[in-house]
């Protein structure tokens, strides 16, 4: 149920959107378009180039969804938000879906009616300080001057560490990351805090990395996953199983290389499912059957996305830790696809 | 009698002493006349010789080629020494087509030259009406605007085409019938908005004519039942026309002949190129609400008197930023549940609330500086309101008013760049925010903000220039 | 030859409602109060619905839940376990000091540089007028994001004011050291200076929500007490003048009042300095004032003041040279033809453009956002916002209070404006 509003003279342009109704995956379709509200630049996660094309390990997610939805994996609108902005966005049906390093929590769940539908990364905020200050340990700053980012959760962590350990800091706050980054190689914070994963991009991409430290205190859980509007189960599922079904081909070996392949030799009744080849699967998300394998085929399994964007080897080198598979000791782990 | 000596002839004049002459006379009457010039003097010149010793390595050292930022300043580091400083030019190299049009596809750039170029042509029949030397003049620079910059942008040869057809019929018709100019400036919006965010020819047409079909209805029904019941019937059918009557005619003729230019998403918008658009957008739909709001304040109507003012100084009252918040995250609040559209209309939509607040006042100042004999002539002759404002008073409260409006307009200009704080990429601060979280370009910060700043610097004093120069014009023609 | 009648006597009729001029205003405003009724029903109508669809409702007891973020610069007390209105106003405080502070900088800086300008020396009327342009042709924002930028890269660290046994031994100097005598450390963190402490101080007085400091209200008080008691002075001093046409001597009385009762005070209450010491990371002791807001104040005074320039040059260029010379031929001496003819003059014009500078800085604090500086932006329109998801409540709370703070400048600027205004028509 697509219906154009048209105001006056700007009914000319394309401006206008339509009306977001209760059914988003219907919406997006009708549309042929996927609205995802991103970061407005956060270097390895989602940030655009100097030509405009998005890419980082959000980004992809998103990708993959449209991939499943659309059958193209660029036909993504990649909307720009602020802290301030973004929930709103999701809200008001600005965005179908939110990447954006959102931490998963109790009241954003209960509050603010949005479902988080995934865990796409688990992180959790730590310091950095700089080797020659001498600190080993996040409860030896006292006094110390923080630098963070406002409109985040890890204010909010910040003065309950601070608080449960009854020591003093003098916050400084910052808008955004390279903000934040600049201050502190200024030495105008002796420690910045943000998520572990933002610490090490930022530490990997300084000029002397190797005088920098992350402190070993990570005080708060920071789940961080894709964002649906409260209220529309059907979409929210679609989402969430895209991811699982990045999960699970990183589980069962399918890269993006090798999808065709695999889908032709599996005996794999999972795979078979999955990459469409057996059962119905997609259609009873209200997508076509092989959905999911346009998707890896597309932008790869989680593995693949992972160690692209942020992965060991490239500049933000990250290790997987707690995102490796259940299999290798980590925390991902997808229900099964049946 | 003693014969006395008497000069026959004049002397030449001497030459006045050293220190009355030349450089010297010129120092000691312009820098060094009193104890306190002298001291003034002092200063200037040392801040002046501080200003240029620090900086002037920095600019020395600049680099113009280079791959990321380290690079940049290994290049300094060869060149200049250990520990030297030096610009990183090389950062705007590579991103000065963000700077300048955001994400704009670089093989569309043409489009949004070609509507800046076209903008002046639409402001001639404004600001020279009626003069054909003027008029010719602007035209031909405006065509040698476009020619060149098209050039270099590789436009394709359409676009060329199109620029030669339209300006040269635009100089024909400047030639034969100036006055009838006004009505490409009237056109220009829907062009401007084709031209940038494309699609379908027949979209703006068919927009275009709703207003066509107001103004029929008006002149067919105005004689049957009065002019402002007409007003509201013609308002009424131009209303139907856009709701029901648009699409299906818009689609029924894209059908017939499909004439279209590829569909650019506005959040490809950035850069420049949407400082530019949210300004002028903003600044020509708040003219004529700015003139209603004016006048609603200059009215004798209690009611009307009250929500003009009430209106204006609550917009005048909150900082724009609160507004661009308002855009971003109150406004989907306001309208049916579901509604909802672009974030850059929703923005331009609250700048120009915002403009038109202050333009009202503006405007307000132009009707109270005309003497009361104008309103009392127009009275004399038998004018109705509407007749004596259209005739005798917008004219020259508007013309009085015009340096006032592009200070306004500066002022807009400038506060685009707030944008960038509701996610959209302004040059200022949206751009360079992506640009500092470039894998390369990390840490640098001083390149980007002067180069925008210069850029802002440009535009901003010429137009504050030209509005003085406009400003003395005004003047001679009113004492 | 006509013959006046009277005019037709007709009943009403409906018709005369649209085209008799006596009843079309009425029937306009009409029409336009419906329009707008209808108007705002809508909005109010679509406002509860969407409220309803994203399970919302419309109240601020949000304001009263524990806040749990810290602020970096609070003018009165504030920790993270109170609630959101508490931060509020430590936002709104925040807003009106760097509001205040860059009127007064902005108005001296101005008048300074407005009357460089048409001085006759060539470089600094050159220089002022660079100045003049550059500051008015750009963006505010870049000089916020400039000043902030320039503040932190050139300030030394804390720890350059470091002064270890080694150095000592070698006799080295810290790379960096406090300013006027020891007092004042500025750091790329931010400016510390100096605090008032009294030994014997009165303590505070907790009404519930506020608590008072009595030492500073004291001192307040007796400030005041002086001021009112030196006006008293003077009433008396100018009806002794009328009376018998001598002025008795006033000044020392004056002296005596105004500074004696304050000095006396503060010595009576062992005031001293607590002067910054570099403890740990950071000094420690004084006030550290942070540079979001020393950057945000130095920009919106440097903008600012290149507008008021503008202003104060027309202001005085609009007064004729003839009004200095009826002056002097009335026999005034130069200081009583600035005070008495020029300046009213002058003030005339400058006050009322000199008054939307003013609220224009004001409302231009809220690009403190750029530097992250806690205004009333930041704290309810920005991180209680965003904790809370209360957009609707927290940005029409916001409007509001910079549309009162708007009204209240130009309400009282208009006043002391009526004031200067030349009565008579």
């Amino acid at each position: 149920m697509k219906k154009s509003v048209f105001f006056g003279a700007l009914a000319a342009t394309t401006l206008v959107a339509g009306l977001a109704g209760a059914a988003t995956l219907d919406d997006v379709k009708a549309r042929g378009e996927l609205l995802c509200g991103s970061n407005t630049g956060l270097t390895g996660f989602g940030a655009p180039d100097a030509s405009g094309n998005w890419a980082g390990f959000d980004v992809d997610l998103c990708r993959a969804v449209a991939a499943a939805v659309l059958g193209d994996a660029n036909k993504v609108k990649f909307v720009p938000t602020t802290g301030e902005t973004r929930f709103t966005a999701l809200q008001s049906g600005e965005v179908d879906l939110l990447v954006r390093n959102s931490t998963w929590t109790s009241s954003r769940d209960s509050e603010l009616a949005l479902d988080f539908v995934a865990v796409n990364y688990y992180d959790g905020q730590g310091f950095m300080v700089k080797k020659d200050l001498g600190v080993s340990s996040a409860k030896e700053l006292d006094g110390a001057t923080v630098c963070i980012q406002t409109g985040t959760t890890t204010e909010l962590n910040l003065a309950d560490f601070f608080k449960q350990n009854n020591i003093s800091y003098q916050p400084v706050t910052v808008s955004d990351d390279s903000e934040a980054q600049r201050q502190y190689l200024a030495g105008a914070c002796d420690a910045y805090t943000t998520d572990a994963s933002g610490l090490a991009a930022s530490r990997a991409t300084m000029p002397d990395a190797e005088n920098h430290v992350i402190l070993p205190e990570i005080i708060s859980k920071e789940p961080l996953g894709p964002v649906v509007r409260h209220g529309d189960n059907n979409w929210g599922d679609v989402v969430r199983w895209t991811y699982y079904a990045l999960l699970i081909a990183e589980e069962k070996g399918v890269t993006s290389a090798n999808v065709e392949e695999v889908l032709a030799s599996t005996t794999d009744e999972e795979v078979k499912r999955l990459l469409g080849a057996s059962g119905d699967m997609g259609a009873k998300f209200g997508l076509d059957n092989d959905a999911f394998k346009r998707s890896i085929a597309a932008v790869g399994n989680y593995g693949e996305i992972f160690s692209r964007n942020i992965g060991e080897g490239t500049t933000i080198n990250l290790a997987r830790g707690l995102n490796a598979l259940w299999t290798q000791g980590g925390l991902q782990y997808a229900p099964p696809f049946r | 009698m003693a014969q006395g000596f008497t000069r026959t002839e004049i002397l030449p004049a001497l030459p006045p002493p050293i220190t009355e002459r030349g450089a010297v006379k010129w120092m000691r009457e312009n820098l060094f006349s009193t104890p306190l010039n002298i001291v003034l003097t002092v200063l200037g010149a040392l801040f002046v010789y501080w200003i240029v010793a620090s900086s002037l390595p920095w600019w020395l050292n600049s680099v113009w080629n280079a791959e990321s930022l380290s690079q940049c300043r290994e290049i300094v580091q060869a060149k200049a020494g250990e520990g030297a400083t030096g610009a990183c030019w090389a950062s705007i190299r590579v991103w000065w087509g963000a700077f300048l049009f955001g994400f704009y596809p670089p093989a569309e750039w043409w489009r949004p030259i070609l509507a800046f170029g076209l903008l002046f042509a639409a402001l001639a029949p404004v600001l020279y009406a009626g003069q054909r030397g003027n008029l010719t003049l602007v035209l031909g620079v405006v065509a040698a605007f476009l020619l060149v910059t098209l050039y270099l942008s590789q436009a394709p040869t359409s676009a060329f085409v199109m620029v030669v057809v339209l300006v040269a019929g635009l100089i024909a018709l400047a030639q034969v019938l100036p006055g009838k100019l006004l009505w490409f400036t009237l056109v220009y919006p829907a062009l401007c908005f084709w031209l940038l965010w494309g699609g379908s020819i027949w979209s703006p047409i068919v927009a275009m004519a709703g207003f066509a079909v107001l103004y029929a209805v008006f002149r067919l029904t105005s004689p049957l039942i009065g002019l402002a019941p007409a007003a509201g019937a013609g308002i009424v059918a131009a209303a139907l026309w856009w709701l029901y009557l648009d699409v299906p005619l818009l689609s029924a003729l894209h059908s017939m002949l499909p004439l279209e230019i590829r569909s650019i998403n506005s959040d490809q918008f950035g850069g420049f190129l949407l400082a530019t658009v949210i300004g002028v957008t903003g600044i020509s739909f708040s003219l004529p609400i700015g003139i209603l709001l004016a006048l609603g304040r200059q009215s004798d109507m209690l009611i009307v008197k009250t929500l003009s003012v009430g209106f204006i100084e609550f917009v005048r009252g909150v900082p724009l930023i609160t507004l661009l918040f308002t855009a971003s995250l109150l406004l989907q609040y306001f309208l049916p549940p579901g509604t909802n559209f672009d974030i850059i209309l929703r923005v331009i939509i609250l700048v120009t609330f915002f403009a038109a607040a202050y333009l009202a006042e503006v405007i307000r100042g132009g009707l109270a500086a005309l003497p009361r004999g104008q309103y009392e002539a127009a009275d004399a002759l038998g004018l109705d309101y509407w007749r004596a404002q259209r005739l005798i008073i917008l004219p020259q409260a508007l013309k009085v008013s015009i340096p006032a409006i592009v200070s306004t307009f500066i002022g807009l200009f400038k506060d685009t760049t707030l944008v960038s704080f509701v996610g959209l990429m302004d040059p200022l601060r949206g751009v360079t925010t992506i640009l500092r979280a470039d894998i390369n370009w990390k840490g640098i910060y001083w390149e980007p903000y002067i180069f925008v700043g210069a850029i802002f610097f440009l535009i901003c004093f010429g137009m504050s220039r030209y509005s003085m120069y406009l400003e003395r014009k005004l003047k001679t023609d009113h004492r | 030859m006509t013959m006046a009648t009277d005019a037709p006597k007709d009943g009403f009729r409906l018709s005369m409602l649209v085209y008799d001029t006596r009843y079309r205003s009425y029937t306009i405003q009409i029409v336009v109060l419906v329009l707008f009724a209808l108007a705002v029903a809508w909005l109010l109508n679509n406002t509860v619905q969407n409220l309803a669809a994203r399970g919302k409702e419309f109240n601020f007891g949000f304001l009263w839940q524990r806040a749990g973020y810290d602020i970096g610069q609070q003018l009165i007390p504030y920790n993270n376990d109170d609630n959101h209105f508490r931060a509020l106003l430590i936002g709104l405080l925040n807003t009106i000091v760097v509001a205040i502070f860059g009127c007064i900088f902005a108005t001296i800086l101005g008048v300074i540089i407005g009357v460089l300008r048409l001085s006759k020396n060539w470089l600094v009327s050159r220089l002022m007028t660079i100045y003049v342009e550059m500051f008015r042709n750009v963006p505010l924002l870049l000089w916020i994001l400039l000043s902030y930028v320039i503040l932190s890269e050139v300030t030394p660290q804390p720890r350059d004011f470091r002064v270890t046994d080694e150095m000592v031994a070698a006799g080295e100097e810290p790379a960096a050291s406090m300013m006027l005598f020891d007092t004042v450390a500025v750091t790329n963190r931010g400016t510390n200076i100096p605090s008032a402490l009294f030994e014997r101080g009165l303590g505070k007085l907790d009404l519930g929500f506020v608590s008072l400091n009595l030492d500073f209200w004291a001192i307040l008080a007796v400030l005041a007490a002086s001021v009112f008691i030196n006006l008293r002075i003077i009433r008396s001093a100018r009806a002794t003048q009328e009376a018998t046409g001598v002025r008795p001597v006033t000044w020392w009385k004056s002296i005596l009042v105004l500074f004696v009762p304050v000095i006396a005070l503060i010595v009576a209450m062992g005031f001293h300095l607590d002067i910054p010491t570099l403890q740990g990371f950071n000094f420690q002791g004084g006030i550290l004032v942070a540079h979001s807001f020393t950057a945000l104040l130095i920009a919106l005074t440097l903008y600012t003041a290149a507008f008021i320039a503008e202003i104060v040059r027309a202001g005085i260029q609009a007064i004729s040279r003839g009004q200095s010379e009826a002056a002097f031929a009335l026999g005034l001496r130069p200081n009583r033809t600035m005070n008495l003819i020029i300046l009213p003059q002058a003030l005339r014009v400058i006050i009322p453009p000199l008054i939307s500078q003013y609220l224009n800085l004001t409302k231009n604090t809220s690009l403190g956002i750029a530097v992250s500086y806690l205004d009333l932006r930041g704290t309810l329109g920005g991180i209680t916002l965003n904790q809370t998801g209360r957009e609707l409540e927290c940005m029409l709370l916001m409007m509001l209070i910079y549309l009162s703070i708007s009204l209240m400048i130009s309400a009282v600027m208009n006043m002391y404006n009526n004031s200067v205004q030349l009565k008579a028509r």
